[in-house]
Order: structure tokens, then sequence, then C-alpha cells
């Protein structure tokens, strides 16, 4: 950590410095200033973290030790008054699984989608398609919110009441026939609006591919889509891995979009068409301004748990890059 | 196995920049030939043109006619991926499949080709490694990535995933240039035997390799740069490198040039 210095002298301070430009022990004011102001701010950035994790570890414990329900179990969120019980199933629940169906569907549409642009447009076609589909990744979430609750919600009946007539019996896609305020109708929402980072990412990798690769395949007579499974895909993996994740954890996050198209509510439903649930962060926001003191520290609680699923989704994301390391391109 | 080749009037382009310039020559069956020149002449250009790889450039075409045997590679209806399954390559740098094993790799082209039953797939896998001279160092480990080789194994294992498919013609853009002495005589060798059951093309910048491992030779100069490539003469390796019958040839062998 400590500059070298081969002498038993203490080191002059800066500018002071008349040794030889041999010496070796020369530390220039630049060097010192720079040193000074990245490690300062490394430690400002630590210190930081450190602050808000005790925070919101403190509350939380606050919250959990008053809770006098199972905080994991129980169906209810009901902080207030003399017996506050309040439970994150019901968030868990409705969090994972608009989260799986936006996943489902926005990350192999994401990878078709980058493979049509990087290897099969024309180049005419392929760049305008890019920009828009980047233009669509900056749109803010509230815009995707209005434009679910006032487009998708009516327009995805007929298709939930189609679900219904034919797999209805499954339970999970039974439909009744309220609006189509549901998990559901989240998990699409949520799929259109990662769609874009997904594919943009995607495409970033799919486009490195270095082209020794792809001639190995193309010399052996491979096709365009034996191209892309044999040399492309295996090379973009841990790319769309982390172009996934960065996906994901915005479908965990989102809160504006989800408060404004979900109705929601404390009950696990074994339907995922028919309206109800909760994710953590719709709750978060639409419970928050209105929460007393406890009430706030048991939603900061739910938001703690969020933020650890997170970190495991991200752990379990870099073990399966990890673990094909030695496969991957970056030692050929 | 093997086919001859014959090229007349061939040309290939970069979008409007012609790379080389008409080209006509014979490369006969289960021989090598070689093709030298200085650098930015075509040599790979024209070889990429005998698969039908030129075209995966983009911008890259071509003019003119390649005969396998009696069958025009360029003829309409006829599909550059199946000239790509008979006419194999191995590349200047080794570019095996990094996420594949080395069993996969070799096997890669016949698993594109069609179904085999798994013992079938092993026996043509063992007699591919053999032939490119590896075998030995790697059949204890087949299932080991690719990747982990050393350049002059990557190398052979390129070989042996181009000979898996018994194509008719094999051609190697200088497939001994990122390789040690002893890999490059080993891929030597290696060629050597090869062409009793292939018809072998290679571009080398090496004068000692084309004159070791080569039955005929062709020498490709440019008259300057920007212009396109062309063949200046083609003949007996033993000839081009004694008693050239163009005096460009004799200058660029000898080392005087430019
Ligand atoms: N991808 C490309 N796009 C445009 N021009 C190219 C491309 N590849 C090669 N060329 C041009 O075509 C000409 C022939 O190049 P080529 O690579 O065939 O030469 P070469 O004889 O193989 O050279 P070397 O001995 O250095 O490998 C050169 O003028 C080169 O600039
Ligand atoms: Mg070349």
């Amino acid at each position: 950590m400590t500059s070298p210095s081969l002498t038993d002298t203490p080191p002059p301070p800066a500018g002071n410095d008349v040794h030889s430009a041999v010496s070796g022990k020369a530390v220039r004011p630049g060097d010192r200033i720079f040193l000074g102001f990245s490690r300062g701010s490394g430690i400002a950035l630590l210190v930081i973290m450190a602050a808000i994790a005790a925070f919101l570890t403190y509350r939380s414990v606050l919250a959990i030790s008053g809770d006098k329900a199972n905080f994991f179990t129980t169906l209810d969120w009901n902080p207030t008054g003399v017996e506050p019980k309040f439970g994150i199933a019901v968030l868990a629940f409705g969090t994972a699984v608009s989260s799986v169906i936006a996943m489902a569907i926005a990350v192999p549409v994401a990878v078709g989608i980058a493979l049509f642009i990087s290897h099969y447009a024309p180049r005419r076609l392929a760049s305008p398609l890019g920009y828009v589909i980047d233009l669509l990744a900056a749109v803010p979430s509230i815009i995707y919110g209005l434009w679910g609750a006032l487009f998708l919600v009516p327009h995805l009946t007929g298709l939930y009441s189609w679900f219904d007539d034919y797999l209805g019996w499954t339970g999970i896609f039974a439909y009744g026939d309220g609006a189509a305020r549901s998990l559901f109708t989240v998990g699409i929402l949520l799929a259109i609006m990662i769609l874009p980072i997904v594919t943009s990412v995607s495409r970033e990798v799919f486009l490195q591919v270095p082209k020794m690769h792809e001639e190995a395949a193309l010399a052996l007579g491979a096709t365009r889509w034996e191209v892309i499974r044999m040399s492309v895909l295996p090379f973009g993996r841990s790319g769309v891995i982390s172009a996934s994740m960065l996906g994901l954890g915005r479908a965990l996050g989102e809160t504006m979009a989800v408060a404004t198209v979900l109705s929601p509510s404390f009950l696990i439903n074994t339907s995922l068409l028919d309206p109800g649930g909760g994710t953590f962060a719709q709750n978060i926001a639409s419970k928050f301004s209105e929460a007393d003191e406890f009430g706030q520290d048991a939603l900061i609680a739910s938001g703690l748990v969020l933020f650890v699923i997170t970190l495991l989704v991200n752990g379990a994301a870099r073990l399966i890059i990890a673990r094909r390391k030695e496969y991957s391109g970056a030692n050929a | 196995m093997a086919k001859r080749i014959d090229v007349s009037g061939l040309s290939a382009y970069y979008g409007n920049h012609k790379a080389i310039d008409d080209i006509s020559m014979t490369v006969e069956p289960r021989s090598v030939t070689a093709f030298i020149g200085p650098s930015g002449c075509g040599k790979s250009t024209f070889l990429r043109t005998l698969n039908r790889m030129h075209e995966v450039t983009p911008g890259g075409h071509v003019e003119g006619k390649v005969m396998l045997d009696d069958e025009n590679l360029y003829g309409s209806g006829v599909d550059p991926v199946a000239v790509r399954r008979t006419v194999g390559m191995v590349f200047q740098r080794p570019n095996p499949f990094p996420t594949m094993s080395i069993f996969d790799n070799v096997a890669a082209g016949l698993r594109l080709n069609g179904s085999y039953k798994k013992s079938e797939l092993k026996d043509i896998v063992e007699k591919s490694l053999k032939g490119a001279n590896l075998w030995n160092e790697v059949k204890d480990r087949l299932n080991k990535p690719g990747s982990g080789l050393s350049g002059g194994q990557q190398q052979r294992l390129c070989i042996a995933r181009a000979i898996a498919v018994e194509p008719q013609v094999l051609l190697m853009d200088e497939p001994c240039s990122a390789l040690d002495p002893i890999s490059t005589l080993a891929i030597e060798d290696l060629i050597g035997e090869l062409k009793e059951r292939f018809t072998i093309v290679i571009v080398t910048h090496n004068m000692q390799q084309a004159a070791r491992v080569s039955d005929r030779t062709a020498f490709f100069n440019l008259a300057a740069v920007g212009q396109p490539g062309k063949l200046i003469e083609i003949d007996e390796t033993e000839r081009i490198f004694s008693n050239p019958s163009v005096q460009a040839t004799e200058d660029y062998i000898s080392g005087r040039f430019g």
C-alpha cells in the first residue's frame, strides 16, 4: 500500500523531492494527488455503503423482532396496532413468479433478436434496428407502466380467457373475468421492459465472436445456423448470462411499472392470471408514504430481503460463468 | 477420394478492389501444391476462393471458374456449404472450437454431415487423430478442452478435424507460421503422409518448406501495392527452385526483390 522506499530516510513531502531522476524514489506530485484522491473516494464509498447496510440492518432487526407473526411465512401485511403481523411470503412469491415469467419470455426473444441483428440482418437494417432497441432501453419505467395499464391490461383479457379454456384445468392458468392486473401481466410487462437491455448486451457479445471461430465452423461446411450453434452461442454464453442478470436485476427491483399495473392483494393465488399478489418493490412503493415509523421498518426489512435475493442471484450467475471458464473462448 | 482442381480466369474482389486477377492453373490430385509470393499478393484470397470461403467476407465476390473434377464450384445451384464439406481448410492461426473437448472438435464436422453411431464416431476420431500424429499425446484427455493444448498440438487438432470428414481437397494457409521448428517438422511429415489420400494446397512464406513438402509450386506476385496479384508461374517444385522460367521468380526465391 505504501509507496516503495528503498532508503531508510522517511520520504520527503511531495514537491520537495530533489533526488536525482534515477534514484527511483521520486513520487511525482500528480501521482500523489491522484493516489490520495482515488484512495479517499474508495474509502468514502466503503464508509457510505457500510453506513447504509448498518442502517438497513438495524431498522430491519427492529421490525422483525417486533413482528408478532413469522416474518417469512405470514400471508399478511399489517404492521400497525398493538399486534403487528406481517410477512414477506406473498412478496417473495410475486417477485419470483413475475421475474421468472419475464426471464422466460425475454431471454429467448432477446437472444433471437440479437442474433438476427448480429448475424442475419443486412447491415443497412442492422444498425437502425440496434439503435431503436438501445432507445427503448432509455424509456422511463412509468411510461411502460402507463402503457401496461392502459393498453396491455385490457388487451390481455382475450388471451387469458383462451388460456382458461384450454389450460384452465391446470389451476395455474385459470382465469375468472376480472381485469388482467395479475402477476402474469406484470411478467409480460417486465419482459418487454428488460428486452432492450438483454438484447443490446447480447448483440455486443455476439458481434465480438472472433472471425476465426466462425470461420472454423464455416470451413467444415456449417450452415449459418450451425455456425451460430458451434461458435457464436458457446462464445457468447457467459455474456448472455451476464445480460440476463442485468435484466433480472431490473425485473426484481422494478417498482413503478408493477405498481401501476398490478392490483395488489396479500394472497398467494394459485392462478397466475387472476389479479392479486405483490412484489417487494411494488409493496414498498405503495405503502411507504402512509406507513408510520414501525411500518417503515417493516418495509425496510422486506427491502433487505430483496437485496439479499439479488446478491444471491448474481453470485449464482458468477458461479455458472466461472465453472465453464476452462471452456470459454478467453484462453483460445 | 482426391480430386483435380482446374481454375480458369479467376478474379476475386473485395468490394471494388480487385485482389487477384485472371488466374488459371491446375492442381493435380494426390499431390502437394505450394503457393509462394510476397505479402499481399493474394495467396490467401486465392486459396479461399477454392472452397468458396472468399464470399464470406462482406463484399467478397469472384469471377471465373473453379472446376473440381467436372463440377464448377461457382456454377449456379451449387451450395457453398456443400463445397466446404468437400474442400477442407486449415488456417494460419490454430482455431479449435474453444468450448468443445478434443473429441468433440474432431467430431464436429462429422456431426454436421450426418448421424453416426457412438462407436463409429469413436473410430473415426481415433483414426483422424492418428492421421494428424496427435493421438498419442491426447488419447488420455479426449474430454479436455481443445484450447488447453499447445499451439502445435492445436494446429494438428485442426488438421484432424479437417481430415475427419474425408474431404477431397485440403487447403492450408500458412499452417506452420505460428509454430516452433519441431511442430513444423511434425506437420510437414504429416503433409507428406496426407498427400497419399488428399489433394493438398499449402500457402507458405518459408521457401525451404515449399521445397521440402511440395510437388509443384506456384509463384504469385503483384506489380505494385494496390494492384491485383497475379500468378507468375506454376511448375514442378524442383524446376521453380533450380531453374524457373521467369526472372521475377528467381529474384524472389533468391531474395532479390523490391
Ligand atoms: N478482408 C479484406 N477486405 C479488403 N481487402 C482485403 C481483405 N483481405 C485481404 N485484402 C486485400 O487483398 C489483397 C490480397 O490479400 P491476401 O490476404 O490474399 O494476401 P496474401 O498473399 O495472403 O498475404 P500474406 O502473405 O501477408 O498472407 C491485399 O491487397 C489485401 O489488402
Ligand atoms: Mg495470407
